[in-house]
């Protein structure tokens, strides 16, 4: 009996000591070095690995932070400036401010103001869908409506609003992680500044459509025409027209609101801003105008379904809170 | 004219091949089997069938509506077939409550767990037999004897041919000696044996298959494979030493051998995709088949072979691709 | 036994109904717009050259191929250039395109625009070659590829046999159907004319034996010449694919990433051979080619010898109009074709058909069914590919791992959509991994 007890424990024994040899000579001669302060950085990241810094993943990035000689190109624009101030306080550099961005949808081509002409019937995927044909409407620079935005989005940052058929950006959630940006087959999402302020304003043009006026304005009641009216209000000569399409350039503009009033087609959005109200009393009567026209087609507005910042239950764990 | 022009990628075109007509086509294959079963085992054929059948839709129907919220659809065949399969897997005397444990079981376990139809890596039917098997080893090796259109309903109970080699093999005695006790092999052929309540007839479940080959429900890869291999490697053995093992013949007519190759192992969601990968499942069925049988503990071992083929799926998909166009 | 393609494939119901229905030429109205979009062909969009208010003839060229692989576009009618803008076509996306109002008949002199058959070949290769580049001749089986780069061979390979494409496996299209039997004379020089300008001294014709009528006519007018045989083939889709044919009829495979010419061989359509027979011997350019116009609940489906540029709702018009049922159109056939998204799409250089389907048809299961592993789509992939995976792969969005597992082989069939008992989009997948990948490649990643 006792010489099974000792002959299992030798054999457990031998066995043990031996693996024991192999995983030491491994560890030993497989050694790889790597910074500690990697492995640091990166327990401060907030590890979603989004590539909103332009980086693969958060490790990648922990691994450029370590080699920089400055931190002026590496921000995470998830964590934001706290975590840059803790990367920063690990790698001995000083952080770089950069301003908050998120994502705009650059159409306003909601089902109310775009009319259907064609149904698509395939696997629901924007990608595919701009591979087969325009669209369902007959503006062939707008949002599909299928959400592969969605789809991409690892912020619950988006949603596809039902009434409108549109994407709508959460500016709590978004991250400016550039998922979106790169999915969309109509390149309609665009990263801005958060704009300003307590309230984050901000202006953009709502519209990718590149075609002349009448073949835009046809295809949807709130696409840019190419008209130029902004153009010529803007003090700040921040707004280029090209292809009967405006950009606005966010460097330049000051967020005046001269644009939104002057559009005919409501295609600039001011998103954030106090409710419209005349600048100019030779206007007030034409917004009014305006505004009663509006509001007579249709009682979807669609400011406020930008600006309301949806309540999603889930909210992604950062390391901010 | 619609002014709305439906716009979709191509093809514009459908087969009309559909999944609900091949699960039927699988259920009206069973029938055959089943009817050879009802004029053996009388009654008891039909109870089993009814109960299993309808306790797996049960099941079905309740486990996605209560349990993962989704719309059952129980119209698409496949928990029927379910049911089906496992009633012919099983002995006609079974009590009613190991009958709806296995069905539980094979639904619950075997298929839904997984996340439903398509998503199960084992036979659900099988994984339902296996577990009555080896939870309930005395009811479910208590075999009924096969008695024509009798349909009382105390019928008298023996072991089956494979059960008998196996039993005398083990006591010593040499096969050619048991096989005085088994009926002679045209009536295996024809069902004249005791059994699962679907295997005893190999010609009901040959007509089965024609059928499903006829509608492309299954091709010939896994069942002639995994039958070739059983006939093939039971043949050497028995040629090697016909007083311990049994003849090829022998092997093909009894136990769910027929069975388990035509049904079993044909089911679609667990067998490989590739017809290269099905016909070595086939082979490794039929070799873990005649393993089981003659050095095994059971006399049978037609399920734990498909199941442990089962397992071997998704790495025969990941080795045995089809040949691509152009590429050696 | 007949020979085919060894792997995979599909037989979809034929609804041939304009096979016995001869070429129709349309009446050709005046003041009717043609609109010419200047990308009708696999490659560079053409730059256009004419202006607005530009007078033209038939067959001028108002548009010039643009870098190697890319194509001439002339005018089809005579008239003024009334519009260069961009117009909606059968890409589904407004593109440039050249609108002509038709106002009379000129033609550019050098066409010959007799009746007869001119059998000579007084040219050498080099100059058909420049010919076929100059008349704009395109592949017009569908894939509309530049046909004077396909009798260029590159340096290191040798062609060796002329293979005649008349398979037309296709269901409801017939345009090549009746092209081989109005115009088998013609076809028959064609084939010469392209042999010498590849140097090669064998022709195969393959033609799918639910032809046997343009078998039999073919097989007749070259049973002098030892060079050129007619070959029928099992009736199978997808047997008109370039490589599918290759392998159907030298029981050989184009290796993956190579061209056809690499093996020896060089596929032409009947449609192309004809309109190089017309640039060469009469110095017609392509302006026309036959386009079927076809469906189940049209007055009259028939084939028409149609100018490029004409509206498709003409052609239907001639046809006996849309049905009140139209639910979908298709410019090609059931299996490959595209939905149009408009009924003004003019005919270009690559319809091969309109198709009209009936709205109850026009859409597909409101769901599909999870994959129930049935191995059918594997059977009849023509390519070898496991088309359930690669829809697997691509919902989840691993392109790479598409890419590994072969999703650029995929030649766009629809065999696996077709035959799936699940009704599911497989192939719808297999596109949005191909369109993916390519954009990874051409950021290089990998």
């Amino acid at each position: 009996m006792t010489s099974i007890i000792l002959y299992t424990v030798i054999t457990a024994l031998s066995i043990g000591l031996f693996a024991a040899i192999i995983l030491y000579i491994a560890s030993v001669k497989f050694k790889v070095y790597e910074d500690p302060l990697i492995d640091e950085v990166e327990s401060v990241l907030p590890a979603t690995n989004c590539g909103g810094c332009g980086y693969p993943g958060c490790r990648p990035f922990a691994e450029a932070t370590t080699k920089a000689k400055d931190l002026a190109d590496l921000y995470c624009t998830v964590g934001g400036m706290e975590v840059m101030e803790e990367v920063a306080d690990i790698v001995g550099l000083t952080p770089v401010e950069h301003e908050k961005m998120i994502a705009v949808l650059r159409c306003s081509g909601s089902d109310q103001a775009r009319a259907k002409t064609t149904e698509y019937d395939g696997a629901l995927n924007c990608t595919l869908a701009a591979s087969t044909y325009s669209g369902e409407s007959g503006c062939q620079y707008g949002c599909l409506g299928m959400g592969e935005c969605v789809d991409v989005c690892d912020f619950n940052a988006l949603h596809m609003d039902e009434v409108t058929g549109l994407p709508v950006v959460n500016e709590h959630n978004c991250t400016a992680c550039n998922a979106c940006v790169e999915v969309c087959p109509k390149n309609l999402f665009e990263l801005r500044p958060l704009g300003p302020g307590k309230k984050h304003i901000r202006i953009y043009v709502a519209c990718m459509n590149e075609e002349k006026g009448g073949v835009a304005k046809k295809a949807c009641d709130v696409a840019c025409i190419g008209c130029n009216k902004c153009v010529k209000v803007c003090e700040d000569e921040a707004i280029v027209v090209e292809n009967f399409l405006a950009y606005i350039d966010f460097e330049k503009c000051t967020n005046c609101r001269k644009c939104v009033y002057e559009c005919p087609t409501d295609a600039i959005l001011d998103v954030n801003f106090p409710p419209r109200k005349a600048v100019n009393p030779n206007d007030a009567k034409r917004n009014a105008e305006k505004e009663a026209k509006k509001a007579a087609k249709d009682d979807i507005n669609l400011m406020d379904r930008v600006k309301e910042p949806v309540k999603v239950s889930e909210t992604i764990n950062t390391k901010k809170n | 004219m619609d002014p709305k022009l439906v716009i979709s990628p191509s093809p514009h075109v459908h087969s009309g091949f559909s999944m609900t007509k091949m699960m039927w086509t699988v259920v009206y294959a069973m029938i055959p089997a089943w009817l050879v079963a009802v004029y053996f085992f009388g009654w008891g054929a039909i109870y089993l069938m009814g109960v299993a059948v309808a306790s797996c839709l049960f099941f079905e129907w309740a486990i996605s509506k209560y349990i993962l919220k989704v719309p059952p659809s129980l119209m698409d065949g496949s928990a029927l077939i379910t049911g089906m399969l496992l009633a012919l897997n099983i002995p006609t005397n079974l009590p009613i409550y190991i009958i709806i444990i296995g069905s539980l079981v094979a639904i619950g376990i075997g298929k839904m767990s997984f996340g439903g139809l398509g998503q199960n890596p084992f036979n659900p039917a099988l994984v339902g037999r296996v577990f009555m098997l080896i939870s309930f080893p005395a009811a479910m090796t208590t075999w009924p004897l096969p008695k024509a259109l009798d349909f009382s309903l105390d019928g008298t109970t023996g072991a089956t041919p494979l059960g008998i080699i196996k039993e005398g093999v083990r006591n010593g005695e040499s096969v050619s000696d048991l096989m005085t006790q088994i009926p002679p092999l045209w009536e295996l052929a024809i069902g004249n044996l005791g059994g699962s309540m679907g295997e005893i007839s190999a010609i009901a479940i040959l007509l089965g298959m024609i059928y499903m080959l006829y509608k492309y429900t299954i091709t010939w890869h896994i069942p002639i494979s995994m039958i070739l291999t059983v006939f093939v490697f039971s043949g050497i053995m028995h040629w090697i030493n016909p007083d311990l093992y049994a003849g090829p013949v022998f092997h093909l007519l009894t136990g769910g051998l027929m069975l388990g190759a035509v049904f079993m192992a044909t089911d679609l969601v667990t067998s490989p995709m590739s017809r290269k990968g099905q016909l070595l499942f086939g082979v490794g069925a039929g070799l873990l088949t005649v393993v089981i049988r003659t050095w095994g503990a059971y006399p049978e071992g037609v399920s734990f072979a498909i199941l442990l083929m089962n397992g071997w799926v998704p790495l025969i998909n990941r080795y045995m691709k089809p040949k691509r166009y152009g590429k050696e | 036994m007949l020979k085919t393609f060894p792997k995979g494939g599909v037989h979809p119901a034929d609804n041939k109904l304009s096979a016995n229905v001869p070429i129709v030429y349309p009446e050709m109205l005046d003041n009717e717009t043609y609109i010419i979009p200047v990308s009708q062909h696999l490659g560079k969009p053409a730059k256009v050259v004419v202006k607005r208010n530009d007078k033209v003839k038939v067959g001028t060229l108002i548009a010039e191929g643009d870098g190697f692989i890319s194509a001439n576009i002339h005018a089809s009618v005579s008239g003024t250039v009334t519009k260069i803008d961009h117009q909606m076509d059968s890409s589904g996306y407004r593109r440039m395109a050249v609108s002509i109002r038709k106002t009379n008949d000129d033609w550019e002199e050098d066409i010959d625009r007799s009746e007869e058959l001119v059998e000579e070949i007084n040219f050498t290769a080099k100059e058909i070659i420049e010919k076929v580049k100059k008349a704009g001749v395109v592949g017009l089986g569908g894939a509309t590829f530049p046909s004077y780069v396909k009798l260029m061979v590159p340096e290191g390979s040798k062609a060796e046999v002329l293979i005649v494409n008349g398979v037309e496996c296709e269901p409801y299209l017939t345009a090549d159907h009746r092209l081989m039997l109005e115009k088998g004379e013609e076809l028959i020089i064609g084939i010469r004319i392209l042999m010498k300008a590849l140097e090669v001294d064998r022709a195969i014709i393959g033609i799918e034996n639910n032809k046997e009528d343009a078998i039999e006519y073919l097989k007749d007018l070259c049973k002098n010449n030892t060079q050129i045989s007619v070959e029928g083939l099992q009736v199978k889709y997808p047997q008109g694919g370039e490589k599918q044919l290759i392998s159907a009829l030298l029981k050989k495979e184009v290796p993956s990433g190579k061209i056809p010419v690499s093996i020896g061989a060089v596929v032409h359509n009947v449609g192309t051979v004809y309109s190089v027979y017309e640039a060469v011997q009469k110095n017609r350019p392509l302006i026309d080619r036959v386009v079927t116009v076809t469906g189940d609940s049209l007055a009259h489906p028939a084939n028409y010898m149609a100018r490029i540029g004409i509206p498709l709702n003409r052609l239907v018009a001639l046809s006996g109009g849309f049905p009140e049922d139209t639910g979908k159109i298709i410019s090609g056939g059931p299996m490959m074709g595209k939905a149009l998204n408009s009924v003004d799409v003019p005919i270009t250089k690559g319809t091969s058909g309109i198709l009209l389907v009936a709205d109850k048809e026009a859409k597909r299961r409101a769901d599909y069914d999870a994959c129930i592993r049935c191995v059918a789509c594997v059977d009849v992939c023509p390519a070898g590919l496991e088309p359930y995976l690669l829809m697997t792969l691509g919902e989840k969005r691993l392109w790479e791992r598409a890419n590994d597992e072969d999703n650029m082989e995929c030649i766009e069939c629809g065999s696996c959509s077709y035959v799936c008992p699940s009704e599911r989009p497989l192939l719808d997948y297999i596109r949005l991994s191909k369109t993916n990948i390519l954009a990874l490649k051409k950021e290089q990643l990998i």
